[in-house]
């Protein structure tokens, strides 16, 4: 009784509805005819951030949002405008962190100039180390 | 070696401690909000989502202050927002709607069930006029002035404690 009870509560189940109806835009999940414009559109899919799944590049995310931005990405290669172009319209609406490839700014500069720093800090303690053995 | 120098590794820990406890105890903001505040609305023409109604172009964002709600009728937290934007209305607000990714007959049994407060109904079937907004979802609304700029973004459904906020923005739009 109770397994026909759930057997009937799986056909009526229904799937959470967050996502639309309609079918994905026409260049979501298909490539564009030619391949080196394709090449270009996958190269700056790769590097844009999804806005749905946060952590995904939309050209990885399964998001209907995701599907969008790679129809208008490659709408806008196929119509012969730059990646650069196409980047810099989308951080002037969601800013850099729409990017996967930040721009360096001085806010940046420790973090590029720590690894030197630290090894500068380290090769000094080690000179230290072997003057103290030596002495 | 100093006694100083040997307990800085400790300090060191213990501060880094600190600012991994208080970055748990006060998370990111991770609203992601459009970079056009203050910019006029980019130029767009969606035609009509539903047939023989108006659609919404950026050239009809002219005159009064108005309200744009990005909406679809598979967006749970619309149902929500639906009857506060109905209050909103009453109150004289003028409502444009973009709905996005929606079929004209699921759109129809929408608004039929939780009722129509808007002047006009653009649709946005593959997200174009959102990303061009600079929105990241549904539902979201948009205070445009008379001249078209953007003067404020609502990210998530309007909730009847946000009515005060959205009406004076509106005013202030004014």
């Amino acid at each position: 009784m109770r397994r026909a009870l759930l057997l009937v509560a799986l056909l009526v189940a229904q799937p959470a509805l967050a996502d639309s109806s309609l079918p994905p835009a026409q260049w979501a999940n298909r490539q564009l005819p030619d391949p080196r414009q394709e090449a270009k559109a996958e190269a700056l899919m790769e590097e844009l951030r999804c806005l749905v799944c946060q952590g995904q590049s939309i050209a990885d995310s399964d998001a209907e949002l995701a599907g969008d931005m790679r129809h208008l990405v490659r709408t806008r290669i196929a119509a012969g405008e730059s990646p650069t172009a196409i980047r810099s319209w989308l951080i002037e609406r969601y800013g850099n962190w729409i990017s996967f490839r930040p721009p360096a700014k001085p806010i940046g500069w420790p973090l590029w100039g720590a690894p030197v720093a630290l090894l500068l800090l380290g090769l000094l303690l080690v000179r230290k180390r072997i003057r103290l053995r030596r002495g | 070696m100093s006694r100083w120098l040997r307990l800085t590794p400790v300090v060191l820990l213990g501060l880094l401690l600190a600012a991994l406890v208080w970055r748990l105890a006060h998370p990111e903001d991770t609203t992601i909000r459009s970079r056009l505040a203050g910019q006029p609305v980019p130029a767009f023409a969606l035609p009509a989502a539903l047939p023989g109604q108006m659609g919404l172009a950026s050239a009809d964002l002219k005159g009064r202050p108005r309200l744009v709600n990005l909406f679809a009728s598979w967006c749970v937290p619309c149902i929500a927002e639906a009857p506060v934007l109905q209050q909103l209305q009453r109150r004289g607000v003028v409502i444009d709607g973009i709905a996005i990714r929606d079929r004209p007959e699921d759109l129809a049994a929408f608004l039929a069930a939780h009722g129509n407060p808007f002047e006009r109904i653009g649709a946005d079937n593959a997200s174009r006029v959102q990303l061009a907004l600079g929105s990241a979802g549904v539902p979201e609304s948009f205070v445009v002035d008379g001249r078209g700029i953007i003067r404020h973004q609502h990210v998530g459904p309007i909730e009847p404690g946000d009515m005060p906020t959205i009406l004076a923005e509106l005013e202030k739009a004014r």
